[in-house]
């Protein structure tokens, strides 16, 4: 399929949060600076993944693009709609466009509610279609997850986390989106069940043309399903590129550190001797450094690098790093 | 690769309501079923015994003091020479209205000072909180006599003076629950499902916090029993009506001769609150999750 069939790209441009900040009766409030200046764009039918430990940044953006927390500076757009400046009942009517998908399959969804009626929810919200209609509906969304329709009058202690997670598919899918925000979908399951709902996740993008924004911290699941990868540290895209360049050829230390740091079964021991390892944990994101923001952990950083900040320039065929040594 | 995303077999598909498991939880606990069986008969005692034991409670029946059992009078009877049992069936269905509307009225003021406070933070739950807070700080018994002083003693007066100072902790209860609740990731789905704040306390929220303010609200129709019969041993209650804080404040003077006519309502109210008390802590342990695993 070519990226431009469908024309509902997302495109994010200069996104930042920051939490935190003004004045109290104390003297000014510290700033958290979660995303602080993050640019890429998905083209319609496409996956793009966002790697990075935790604190990098990477949920926030996630709800960020969801307008799930208060968006700072930057323009969020999906296509021709700008969801980053809507408001009020627009942003309710725009939701239809663009849904999550949550890490916990255990609290995303309402223990109070029955299955079939937490997939409606959105539907009964935006009153899409006929009652008859989207009870229609629901049970055609719970065979394309693999569920029985007839499990619809469930409650959700009754699944398993792997059917929780295809219940969250299917609220997600309810409202035909053309963007699925999935905040690391698979890592709270086991192995054997992640590579079932990547499977279900994949196959339900190739019938539906679906745009996928994928965050995860587990770098084999993002090789298995992500087109183009970016990596984040510290509220920044650090590096990015299609999938087999990232993996074949990482440029900056930090993703060379995060492959490195890839446990593997059939790794010589040369290999584990020259890997990279990385010391400490980032600096604060409240006092951020100047210049790299990597330079304080970074094996090959220089007097300059903590002077200057490095831009996300790009050095061919769209492989982006943000490093002065590389 | 073929896919596996066939469903897990299930044998049957059966709903069960978490409601269903808690009633179940609820029923293995026999302290919570004495203490329900226990209000049952006291609802018996006073709903269905004035059909059965047809005396006007306020009419003189015999000779003043006559001991329990005497002349046929189970309770005895007052100083006034009236039928305490018919006293007895009177006062509690008074007592327990008083106490069940009181715990209402508290119930749907501190839910919804606490649901807005909890689900809106900032300066609003500053300044519902603060609003408690004055409350709080209040002593509630003199707050109350007042109350009923200024507006004068009547069933109405008493019930909103027993409301009106016993719902902040209901409104605490429910602030703390909408803190932890609107952080769950179930409420950011509905809110990317394009749910508005009204559904998102009264239908995401609300529901899944209801198990503690039940647990509260039980307790405090046991509590607003007692702080009526405070209230009424203070003479502040209306003299029109029959309570057992009532029989027992018109008897008080007489506790020496009589002390019968003072002990049994206070043993009533005891055993209420009792059964209250137990059925609360039974509900306490069937809805709380984490109990339910001991």
């Amino acid at each position: 399929m070519s990226a431009g069939s469908r024309n509902s790209a997302l495109v994010v441009e200069d996104l930042k949060v920051h939490f935190g900040g003004g004045s109290s009766l104390f003297g000014p409030k510290p700033t958290v600076h979660a995303v602080d200046g993050v640019s890429f764009s998905v083209p319609a039918g496409k996956t793009f993944g966002i790697v990075g430990e935790s604190g990098s940044g990477k949920t926030t953006t996630a709800l960020a693009i969801m307008r799930l927390v208060h968006i700072t500076a930057g323009r969020v757009a999906l296509g021709d709609t700008p969801i980053g400046e809507l408001e009020g009942e627009d942003l309710r009517a725009a939701r239809r466009q663009f849904q999550i998908v949550f890490q916990d399959p255990y609290s995303s969804l309402d223990p109070r509610k029955r299955a079939g009626e937490i997939v409606r929810e959105p539907l009964d919200l935006m009153q899409i279609g006929t009652r008859a209609e989207r009870e229609a509906k629901v049970a055609e969304l719970f065979e394309q997850v693999g569920l029985r329709p007839e499990q619809r009058v469930l409650f959700p202690h009754q699944f398993s986390g792997g059917q929780r997670q295809r219940l969250g598919l299917a609220r997600a899918l309810s409202t035909e989106p053309d963007l699925i925000v999935c905040d690391e979908p698979v890592s709270a399951l086991d192995v054997a069940i992640q590579a079932q709902i990547l499977n279900l996740m994949a196959r339900l993008q190739r019938e539906l043309g679906l745009t996928y924004l994928f965050i995860s911290h587990d770098l084999g699941v993002v090789q298995h399903i992500c087109d183009e990868i970016a990596v984040m540290y510290l509220g920044q895209i650090v590096e990015q590129a299609d999938r087999v360049t990232l993996f074949n050829n990482p440029q900056h230390p930090y993703t060379k550190a995060l492959l490195a740091a890839v446990p593997t079964v059939h790794g010589n021991k040369r290999d584990r001797r020259n890997r990279t390892r990385l010391k400490g944990d980032p600096p604060s994101p409240v006092n951020l450094p100047t210049g790299c923001r990597f330079a304080s952990r970074c094996p090959i950083a220089e007097v300059r690098c903590s002077k200057v900040a490095p831009p996300l320039e790009d050095r061919g065929d769209g492989h982006k790093v943000s490093c002065l040594l590389v | 690769m073929a896919e596996l995303n066939s469903p897990d077999d299930l044998p049957a598909v059966k709903a069960t309501h978490p409601a269903r498991e808690m009633a179940v939880m609820f029923f293995r606990n026999y302290n919570a079923v004495f203490g329900l069986i226990l209000l049952i008969a006291i609802l018996l005692f006073t709903f269905v015994g004035p059909y059965i034991h047809t005396v006007d409670p306020f009419e003189m029946v015999w000779a003043p003091f006559a001991r329990p059992g005497e002349e046929g009078f189970l309770f005895g009877t007052d100083y006034l020479g009236r039928d305490i049992l018919s006293a007895m069936m009177a006062g509690g269905r008074v007592s327990m209205a008083i106490g069940l509307a009181a715990a209402l009225i508290s119930l749907i003021i501190g839910v919804t000072v606490g649901a807005f406070a909890g689900y809106y933070g900032g300066w609003i739950e500053e300044l519902l909180m603060r609003f408690t807070e004055f409350f709080q700080v209040l002593p509630t018994l003199l707050f109350s006599m007042v109350i009923v002083a200024l507006f004068g003693a009547s069933l109405l007066t008493v019930t909103l003076a027993i409301g009106v100072v016993s719902w902040t902790a209901v409104a605490r209860v429910t602030r703390s629950e909408f803190l932890r609740i609107r952080e769950m990731e179930y409420v950011a789905a509905a809110r990317s499902g394009s749910a508005k704040d009204g559904y998102l306390i009264f239908r995401v929220i609300l529901p899944n916090a209801l198990p503690p303010i039940i647990v509260q609200a039980n307790l405090m129709v046991g509590s607003a029993i007692l702080f009526e019969a405070a209230l009424s041993f203070l003479g502040l209650s209306d003299p029109n009506v029959m309570s057992w804080g009532q029989v027992i404040g018109s008897n008080r003077e007489y506790i020496l001769d009589a002390g019968y006519a003072v002990a049994i309502p206070g043993f009533a109210i005891f055993l209420t609150v009792l059964a209250i008390s137990l059925i609360g802590d039974g509900l306490n342990d069937a809805l709380n999750p984490k109990l339910r695993q001991r």
